[in-house]
């Protein structure tokens, strides 16, 4: 019996081991993850960690040195272009493998590797919206491109570099906590993640299918009044007043447009899952050295994004003995996406186009492979899309592509009662395009005229491209390929059963709205419509006017500008729309109907300064008043439909309530009275003090403890101990500080373009992608402060200077 | 005596099989078990030395990487894992963790000298 305890004991130590080396539920396996040899404790960064040292690869042509500075921003001197990119891909990887894996894989519709079943939805959604099928004709453009294919390749085989040479210790923690391996890079991942950009750009700024449902109960005069596409107080990014030539191309309106279309008012179930945020916007300027202290243009960038940790942006230096390009990059792609070279500056914020429309198919029968076209019946491409998911078996779902582009929903995926209709969706982004081109260009150019030549080929998703040159020009232009559409045209669900609907053309490049060196010395976008009425097409999009407006007023009144001036304007917190309605909302407020505490509200709004600071009380009592002022005019409008009709714009609202007091809309067409807008704005506000006032016994008055500032990590709730929350900034969609919740300004940039170049940026976050680096969130309190870090713009004989902080060597093996 | 020289080796085996890249997480494992099979104790005094020896081993290891690291991520880690941003309960948990798995081997190689030796 002596023999029992050793097996007991044995069999304790081998079930132990077993136990500890799987995973229980989402907890990673304890035994590995506590291994000081292998888990976490690996991942924990010496704070005085070396980076530098020396590397012997295979596929680099010769020697690539790498400085990088105290905030681990890599400069890379190569001695050409496919060595650069080459090592830009390593880097890439070295500090941000999971993200641009993660990424990736999610653009691709396969999210639920990492996820799990939860994520089948949004897996299928992606694969229906056709992103690797755009993926994979951008990929043949850039292809078909000798240059450009070596570039590409020389990328892809920097990231495996780094990813062959991965150990388990090395993973990044979240492939630790996932229990997830990474894949090997590829260049249709690079051409992956620059959709996963056009989807987030360009899939959200169009409200087909609401509007559709919009169309079934409104009249053609409530469509207008309620959607209109020229807003009053507009200042477009082209200053008005400009002569734009007669339109190139003129589409004509089906001839039954009115019956089949405008009149048709059947709705539409079917509604996107995962919605990119039209609030994706951004703001660029750019003033003329007539308006600065210095005598040379200064230009100012920051795109308005998701907030994410890691961030979104990796700040990088690119040069060879052709050109010096410094600035951010998208990890996942090569060259420098904003940025400056020894002659130019540049940024980009988002047009806001529609160039996303739903076309109804008929099928013949229930295989939907079959579809009327023109008369016949024409077969789709069928595409079988394999779901492969984390713990369990894989989902397959069917796609047919039809001539107007993939069927996105049909009943083999109904979110709700979506069934009834096959809804095609053709979207600029599908189309052969090679959006690198542009900025491996822009990295390069010296003047105006190779800027222009740089961007006329950029498709989508549409962004307003803003230029400045040490010569002295200043320049912008909306660039993409945008259709050319009658009136009307893809506002909603249009008819797919012949060629007249089809978009009939694109705006020719020289016509897309652009401005160069105007009498008043400036320009600048912030995502409003481009240009004003006066414009020959029809562009339809999701505009914000608000930012616009403040910069342009703010812009048209500086002199003598320097770059701290610029970085006070991105520091901006004015909240203009306040000031264009306080007057109409107090002016409707019925004080008599108020207790003692919805009084003391009333003042600290009435007598607040319209600055959205982080300790503004003013700033939550004004947008929680003025959201439930919006909810009480529209709701019950666009609740005649279901799912709703689209909300308006808030400058809609806004133009409305200015321009006619007893505006219609105010009465609730719920109740039997005929509500007046006094009383419509004096309910809301007792509906939004009694809110108020849960939040200030919370202490959540003051807007930042209101509205939170937070930054996610990628995996969001999953991994909340790698977010920063709580952050002491202010600011809003609808400021020019556009900082929402965990949205807003993704990397602020300001270039002065003197001689020798005087550039600061800031991004919130760091380089590195590891929660255990110090790099990690190393810029978030410089940027939260409104701060910025000064660019070192390194030269070829500043390799020996002190602030070298780390040398890595890479050599061909 | 046999004690700390067991506690010592148990140690110094599981912080050399951690350093070297090719053994497994559980390497320091066996060679607990082999440890309390050449250095004879009773089971419980096994158990201790072996348990005590790894707690030092990866306390040690996590202690060491979480002072270079200045406990940036162990705070975020220990958010993770419910122990309150305690980077100090993390590294204990972490020890514990090594200490039970040495001592239960430890204790499988003490009654196996047991057998042995009552059948010599």
């Amino acid at each position: 019996m002596r023999i029992l305890p050793f097996f007991c004991s044995a069999a304790i130590t081998i079930g132990l081991v077993v136990v500890l080396d799987r995973p229980l539920g989402k907890v990673p396996p304890l035994g590995s993850f506590f291994s000081p040899q292998y888990g976490f404790w690996q991942n924990a960064e010496p704070v005085n960690q070396d980076f530098g040292g020396a590397l012997s690869l295979q596929g680099l042509q010769g020697p690539v040195q790498v400085y990088f500075d105290d905030r681990l921003v890599p400069h890379v001197f190569a001695d050409n272009d496919q060595d650069l990119y080459f090592v830009q891909g390593y880097l890439h990887a070295r500090f941000r493998l999971f993200q641009i894996d993660l990424q990736t894989r999610a653009a691709a519709g396969r999210a639920s590797e990492f996820a799990g079943s939860k994520a089948i939805n949004f897996d299928r959604e992606q694969r229906r919206l056709g992103m690797v099928y755009a993926a994979e004709n951008a990929l043949k453009e850039i292809e078909a491109n000798p240059l450009f294919r070596s570039l590409f390749d020389a990328y892809t085989a920097g990231v495996n570099s780094y990813i062959d040479q991965l150990t388990d210790a090395a993973l990044p923690i979240e492939y630790k906590l996932l229990q997830c391996k990474p894949e090997k890079w590829s260049n249709l991942k690079t051409a992956l993640l620059l959709k996963m950009m056009s989807k987030m750009l360009s899939a959200g700024t169009e409200n087909d299918l609401a509007n559709t449902n919009a169309k079934s109960v409104f009249m053609p005069d409530e469509l207008q009044q309620l959607y209109p596409q020229v807003p009053d107080s507009l200042l477009p990014i082209v200053p008005k007043g400009t002569i734009f030539p007669k339109p190139a191309i003129i589409p004509i309106k089906p001839t039954d447009a009115d019956s089949l279309y405008f009149n048709n008012k059947s709705t539409v179930a079917a509604q996107t899952l995962d919605r990119p945020d039209p609030g994706n916007g951004s703001n660029n300027w750019v003033v003329a050295g007539s308006k600065t202290q210095s005598g040379s243009p200064i230009l100012a960038n920051d795109p308005h994004l998701e907030l994410s940790l890691p961030s979104i942006w990796f700040e990088i230096q690119l040069k060879t003995p052709t050109h010096n390009s410094y600035g951010v990059s998208l990890p996942g792609s090569p060259f420098v996406v904003i940025g400056f070279n020894d002659s130019i500056a540049w940024g980009v914020t988002n047009s806001q186009r529609d160039v996303k429309d739903y076309y109804e198919i008929k099928f013949k029968d229930e295989a939907r492979s079959t579809y009327w076209f023109n008369g016949e019946w024409v077969p789709a491409k069928m595409r079988i899309e394999e779901i492969k998911i984390k713990d369990s078996l894989s989902v397959f779902d069917t796609v047919a592509y039809t001539v107007f582009g993939p069927v996105q929903f049909d009943n083999r995926f109904s979110n709700a009662a979506a069934a009834d209709r096959n809804l095609a969706v053709r979207w600029a982004a599908h189309d052969p395009s090679n959006e690198g081109l542009t900025f491996y260009k822009l990295n390069k150019a010296h003047n105006y005229t190779e800027y222009e030549e740089a961007i006329q080929t950029f498709t989508c998703p549409g962004q307003n491209f803003i230029f400045a040159s040490r010569a002295g020009d200043i320049a912008i232009w909306q660039q993409g390929r945008f259709p050319a559409r009658w009136d009307g045209q893809g506002l909603y669900v249009m008819p797919g059963q012949d060629s007249s609907y089809l978009w009939q053309g694109y705006i020719p490049q020289q016509e897309n709205p652009h401005a160069i060196n105007p009498e008043r010395g400036y320009l600048q976008s912030a995502n409003q419509r481009a240009a004003d009425g006066t414009y020959p097409y029809f562009i339809p999009g999701s505009y914000i006017t608000a930012r616009g407006v403040r910069i342009d007023n703010k812009l048209a009144a500086m002199s003598g500008i320097t770059p701290q001036k610029m970085m006070e304007l991105h520091a901006d917190y004015f909240n203009i729309t306040a000031e264009d309605i306080r007057p109409v909302l107090l002016a409707n407020i019925d004080e008599g109907q108020l207790n003692v505490k919805e009084r003391e509200f009333l003042e600290i709004f009435r007598n607040w300064d319209f600055l959205a600071t982080p300790d503004s009380k003013g700033q939550t009592i004004f947008q929680s008043f003025w959201d439930t002022v919006q909810v009480s005019i529209w709701k019950d409008e666009i609740s005649r439909t279901s799912p709703l009709a689209t909300w308006p714009t808030e400058q809609t609202t806004i133009e409305w309530l200015l321009r006619d007091t007893v505006y219609r809309y105010a009465d609730d067409i719920n109740t039997p009275q005929v509500e007046t807008l006094a009383m419509t704005v004096t309910t809301s506000f007792k509906k939004a003090a009694s809110f108020l006032q849960l939040k200030e016994a919370e202490g959540k008055l003051t807007w930042s403890r209101f509205m939170n500032p937070s930054l996610y990590h990628l995996l969001k709730d999953a991994l909340p101990a790698f977010a920063r929350k709580g952050l002491s900034v202010g600011g809003y969609g609808n400021i020019v500080n556009a900082i929402k919740h965990s949205h807003g300004p993704s990397w602020r940039m300001v270039v002065h373009l003197v001689d020798g170049i005087e550039a600061y940026g800031v991004f919130p976050g760091g380089q590195s992608g590891n929660p255990g680096s110090r790099f990690y969130d190393n810029n978030l309190s410089v940027w939260e402060k409104g701060e910025y870090n000064r660019c070192w713009y390194m030269r070829e004989n500043d390799r020996s200077s002190e602030q070298v902080k780390w040398v890595l060597q890479f050599n061909k093996s | 005596m046999k004690f700390s020289l067991s506690v010592i080796l148990t140690m110094l085996g599981g912080i050399g099989v951690s350093l070297w890249a090719y053994t497994p997480w559980w390497g320091f494992v066996p060679v607990a078990f082999v440890l309390a099979l050449i250095i004879h104790q009773v089971p419980a005094k096994a158990f201790a030395s072996g348990f005590l020896g790894m707690l030092l081993a990866w306390g040690g290891l996590s202690w060491w990487i979480d002072w270079q690291n200045t406990s940036l991520l162990s705070k975020q880690v220990a958010f993770l894992f419910p122990l309150q941003g305690s980077s100090a309960a993390l590294i204990l948990l972490t020890g514990i963790l090594g200490g039970i798995l040495s001592g239960v081997a430890a204790l499988a190689g003490s009654y196996l000298r047991v057998i042995k030796s009552k059948s010599e």
